[in-house]
């Protein structure tokens, strides 16, 4: 059953592509680009698009993918983390360090900001910077 | 120089009385601009104005900047960084004694608009990175704005306050409130002018109505609704209204596995409040009309150029996926901007665009080795100028270009801060593709790809254009006589 165009893993395409009339139109042989793994426009890749973001270990991914496994052993998270947690379990030494930024940014040079208890900011402009 | 080596050619080779110092002048003018190609209407000679921003190298993830916009007069200018940080300059206002240049934009607000969040159900991060700032139009003394992140739009107020009120009768200055037993005489509270404050405040946070990454939001002519668009859906939102947002555009398959592109731009038509565009990552715009039906899923029109099979590749997918979609300000064009081209639209013709403009055509033959750096994944913004005769887009290198539509002229330029002295007038840069370089030419291999200009933008009614590189905020003007 010939997979519909612009979706499924490019792997298992070029397969089916050498026996049917037409070859699907921008598949390359994978040996010409090796690194290459997924065809563009395809779902998958399209999915990892949408799926931006780290994501976090989830017991309830983990615990869909124990079941789904049984006796498989659990993989361990690889060099990617991009991919749906379900099943890669990331460790703690993978996680990046979270940053936060709640300093004034170097566009703004000097000034000084201050909360206003509505939730907002000001900043007081002296005569310097607005220039009398 | 060429240009000079031509000039004193020519003088020597005439028998006829010397040319006067203006027709010399003019001469080394006019062949200067043949020998560089320079264009950009009516050969505007852009000058660096000012840089905003640190010197270092290092750049914190925190300082990249992420949109840039300025406001429908032109007078503020908003940045929106990767740290969920928005920092306005306004425009100085013009110096009699200092004829020769327009007013400098210096610091006028500054907050932090979104803040990392964490979403417990799907165990992902949400960025606070700005991913889009769009300003309305002034109505009354304050200025609002709204900012947006992956997830979460929010409607800023920046108001000033100049006064004060002083003279209490049961507060002192300081604020402690008076025993009012201690009161033997009346007065009336008066204000008084105190330094110039500019207070930013939240007044709509519009949440929770976007389960895929926003990557555009576009104020309707109406001014009082606007539109949100994510990988798959748009919304239609009304700026009071934060706990309902109408769904009009769905692309979502049923199946997922049937998914075969996604939006990456929205906007509405700058004059007809039921007109929006959107684009997609497989190079096609689609025109809506929400007067046709509620869920706009059927377009009114598909634009899309057929592909030119000579340079079908593996990669001719990605790189026809469009970055941007922008209107012109008269509403008869739309521009989009994809991997390698800027391409205007007449929105009565859909089958073909009217002009496409290449921007580094020399990087084809490099998809390869974009597409496994990632590069090939930079979404570019681009603009108009005011009347709609030039359009400008960002490239590597911290290059930028500016396209002609009238004389069909283009210009390279380079945001560096080697060119720091004001009213220097920027010198055009070219790239060489292939063969030899020639002087002052820079070869495809020597570009840094980490150094790319995503965002820019032109003041809606002069000649001054906003232009950031990773962490600085680069401001251009036309050299003024």
């Amino acid at each position: 059953m010939a997979a519909p165009l612009g979706t499924g893993a490019f792997t298992e395409e070029t397969g089916r592509d050498k026996q049917a009339a037409q070859p699907e139109p921008g598949a390359e042989p994978k040996g010409k680009y090796p690194g290459l793994g997924l065809r563009p426009g395809g779902a998958e890749f399209l999915m990892r698009r949408l799926q931006k973001g780290q994501k976090y270990f989830d017991s309830g991914d983990y615990n869909m993918a124990k079941a789904k496994m049984k006796n498989k052993q659990l993989p361990s998270a690889g060099p990617d983390k991009n991919l749906v947690t379900g099943d890669h379990i990331p460790t703690p030494q993978d996680l990046p360090q979270r940053k936060s930024s709640l300093v004034t940014s170097k566009l703004a040079g000097v000034c000084w900001n201050v909360a206003l208890p509505s939730g907002g900011s000001c900043i007081l402009l002296g005569h310097f910077l607005r220039g009398s | 120089m060429g240009g000079d080596f031509w000039c004193v050619f020519l003088w020597h080779g005439s028998n006829e009385s010397l040319p006067s110092a203006e027709a010399v002048m003019f001469l080394k003018f006019s062949l200067r601009s043949v020998f560089y190609g320079a264009g950009g209407g009516n050969d505007i000679q852009w000058c660096f104005s000012q840089v905003k921003g640190a010197v270092d190298d290092d750049v914190a993830e925190a300082d990249i900047i992420s949109t840039v916009e300025f406001n429908h007069s032109g007078e503020l200018l908003a940045t929106g960084d990767k740290g969920g940080r928005v920092v306005i300059f306004q425009q100085e206002q013009e110096n009699k004694t200092q004829s020769h240049s327009r007013g400098e934009y210096n610091v006028y607000s500054t907050f932090q608009s979104h803040e990392p969040e964490f979403d417990y159900l799907k165990s992902l991060e949400i960025e606070e990175k700005i991913n889009k700032i769009r300003w309305l139009p002034q109505k009354n003394a304050a200025q609002f704005l709204l900012s947006t992140n992956d997830k979460t739009i929010k409607l800023w107020k920046i108001s000033e306050r100049d006064k004060r009120p002083e003279g209490y009768n049961l507060k002192e200055e300081d604020g402690r409130y008076r025993d009012p037993t201690t009161v033997t005489t009346l007065r009336v509270p008066v204000f008084r002018p105190m330094d110039l404050m500019v207070e930013a405040s939240p007044r709509r946070i519009f949440a929770n109505a976007h389960t895929y990454h926003i990557n555009s939001i576009s104020i309707n002519s109406d001014y009082e609704t606007y539109l949100s668009a994510d990988d798959l859906r748009i919304n239609l939102w009304h700026l009071e209204i934060t706990d309902r947002s109408f769904n009009i555009v769905d692309i979502k398959p049923a199946n997922m596995e049937e998914l075969t592109e996604v939006i990456t731009a929205a906007e509405f038509h700058p004059n007809s409040c039921s007109t929006f565009v959107y684009s997609s990552s497989k190079g096609t715009i689609r025109l809506c009309d929400m007067r046709a039906s509620a869920l706009c899923d059927r377009h009114s029109k598909l634009f899309e150029e057929p592909e030119d099979p000579s340079n079908r590749s593996f990669f001719s997918e990605i790189i026809s996926s469009i970055s941007d979609v922008k209107f012109s300000h008269s509403g008869r064009y739309m521009m989009t901007r994809d991997y390698l081209s800027v391409k205007i639209w007449d929105l009565n013709m859909e089958n073909r665009p009217v002009e496409t403009y290449q921007v580094h055509e020399y990087l084809r033959s490099k998809l390869c080795s974009l597409y496994e750096n990632d590069c090939i994944f930079d979404k570019f913004e681009c603009c108009w100028n005011g009347s709609d005769s030039i359009v400008m887009t960002g490239s590597y290198n911290n290059f930028f270009r500016m396209f002609d539509r009238n004389t069909k002229r283009d210009i390279t330029l380079e945001a560096s801060r080697e060119n720091n002295k004001p009213r220097t007038v920027l010198k055009p840069r070219k790239v060489c593709a292939s063969g030899k370089r020639k002087k002052d030419e820079i070869s495809v291999d020597s570009l840094d790809f980490n150094k790319k200009i995503l965002h820019t933008a032109w003041h809606p009614k002069e000649n001054i254009i906003a232009v950031a590189t990773t962490n600085n905020l680069y401001i251009f003007q036309d050299k003024m006589n």
